[in-house]
């Protein structure tokens, strides 16, 4: 640290150049060493998905027709309706637009999202407000009682 | 690297003075003398509290203060979290070399009577953050709700509770109830985590204004030797000059800490149960040693007083008393040193000293 007490350059002296490359780059590196179990550590471990590919929805008998209910698939919500017709269906419950999750409308037959008043038709089509995409759809099976969802490979 | 800065000061300067900062920053000067190596520990007690608060941040990233999670939270941060581990054990490690620097700095400070006249109030507010740091360990300690940290938080509350008339009032502060339960854990946390860092930056920035202002204190000793000729006085610029020198021991300090941590890895301990007994050899960190193996040695009664009450009550005078020293030593303030004074002192080192080793028997 003499340095900063005399003149640095001093002509006669050229290794004082690589004194400090060299103590430069050594102090760069063990700060970068400092830095990078605080930069790993803030990044989150992967949370492993749940790999399974379908889920009960629910009951038969749970659900009249003309209502839907928003139920857990995996680590994300997912829609299920009866439709009017007797007909069932189930979604993503994640609306494309921003994230929020969407309902079903009984007063429109349609899938709703509340946050800005996006519509879906009962085909997952994006048919109104500021949705980009359709919603990802799921096939549906009743197994005796109950409502079986499944996703597509 | 000039030709950077000096633009941004010459633009700042116009705003608001930045010369007036440089002018602030260059005027301190350190003294040398044979007893300089003592000017650093103050620094570095700053450079391990630094360090505390940004690992502390890291820390909070996955902490979560309930007595469910808690336990389970600081598990999964020293087991899956990268680095977790390394991140934990520095702050253990360094919350304790911060103690230990922080009484250290008091100490010298105090054998130096650099206390006198005109710091007292860098010495008062010294000694107030050094209050907070040991209020740090104690709040930080229970924050991984393992079974020693329960038990140390009873003790510790308990004796709270055994001061007169309002100490019922303090234990059921301090505890959020009754009993040690999740509402002391939540409370405990809110002291680590918002009130004691508010109060100690408060006070830290006053103390390093009040060293800045007021400069380096020259020891009587020094002082009188230079002032009749025997001695020169020396001193360098603290910046950059002594500031590269700190630098260089925080530097180390760094590596020290990393060394520990991976040598020494902070335990966890088992998860704290509300209904199991006391482990066996419970006993609180070590800056608690000297007062905890103190009142197990005084006896259930003193005169007319409780023996714990009496225990708190010295402890809480003899506090008290070391606050105020620069105004009971003011014949420090004119060179003067008196013998009581430094005795006091080398009585409390050694009371300290022997009551922790007697506790570790």
């Amino acid at each position: 640290m003499a340095g900063t007490e005399r003149p640095e350059t001093n002509p006669t002296r050229p290794s004082r150049r690589w004194i400090n490359v060299l103590l430069g780059s050594g102090v760069l590196a063990s700060v970068a060493s400092f830095l990078y179990p605080a930069i790993r550590y803030i990044i989150p471990a992967q949370v492993a998905e749940s790999t399974s590919r379908s889920v009960v929805a629910g009951k038969v008998t749970e659900l009249k027709r003309n209502s839907g209910k928003v139920f857990k698939f995996g680590s994300k919500p997912a829609l299920l309706v009866h439709t009017a017709d007797g007909e069932w269906k189930a979604f993503s419950a994640v609306c494309t637009h921003l994230n929020c999750t969407v309902q079903y409308r009984e007063d429109h037959r349609q899938i709703w999202c509340a946050c800005h008043n996006g519509f879906y038709d009962l085909q997952g089509r994006n048919v109104s407000g500021p949705p980009p995409r359709p919603l990802d759809a799921f096939e549906v099976h009743i197994q005796g009682d109950d409502v079986i969802v499944t996703r597509s490979a | 690297m000039k030709a950077i800065v000096r633009p941004i000061l010459n633009w700042l300067d116009e705003r608001f003075g930045a010369g007036s900062i440089e002018e602030f920053l260059r005027h301190k000067t350190v003294p040398l003398h044979r007893h300089t190596i003592w000017y650093y520990f103050g620094g570095m007690t700053l450079f391990l509290f630094i360090v505390q608060v940004l690992t502390g941040i890291l820390l909070l990233l996955y902490y979560r203060p309930t007595p469910e999670d808690a336990y389970e939270s600081v598990q999964y941060i020293v087991t899956q979290v990268r680095f977790g581990w390394l991140i934990r054990s520095i702050h253990s490690w360094s919350a304790n070399l911060m103690i230990f620097t922080a009484f250290v700095h008091m100490f010298s400070v105090f054998f130096l009577k650099a206390y006198r006249k005109p710091r007292e109030l860098t010495w008062i507010t010294g000694m107030l953050l050094l209050f907070l740091a040991m209020g740090f360990g104690f709040s930080g300690y229970l924050l991984p709700w393992n079974t020693l940290a329960f038990f140390a938080t009873k003790v510790g509350t308990e004796m709270a509770g055994a001061v007169p008339i309002v100490g019922k009032w303090m234990l059921i502060f301090l505890r959020g109830g009754e009993e040690v339960t999740g509402a002391t854990l939540t409370r405990f946390f809110g002291f680590h985590v918002a009130v004691l860092p508010g109060l100690a930056t408060t006070l830290l920035a006053a103390h390093l204004l009040l060293v800045q202002r007021l400069g380096m204190s020259v020891p009587p000793g020094v002082e009188q030797a230079i002032k009749e000729g025997r001695q020169e006085a020396r001193s360098m610029p603290f910046f950059p000059n002594f500031l590269l020198r700190d630098i260089i021991g925080w530097y180390a300090a760094l590596g020290v800490l990393g060394a520990l941590a991976a040598i020494f890895p902070w335990e966890l301990g088992a998860k704290a149960d509300p209904f199991v007994a006391a482990p066996a050899g419970i006993r609180p960190e070590w800056y608690f040693l000297f007062m905890f193996q103190t009142l197990k040695l005084i006896p259930a009664k003193v005169l007319f007083l409780e023996g714990e009450f009496a225990g708190i009550l010295v402890f809480s005078l003899a506090a008290a008393v070391w606050v105020i020293v620069p105004f009971l030593d003011y014949r420090a303030g004119f060179g003067r040193v008196t013998r009581f004074f430094t005795g006091l002192g080398i009585f409390v080192l050694v009371f300290m000293g022997v009551m922790s080793l007697l506790a570790l028997r």
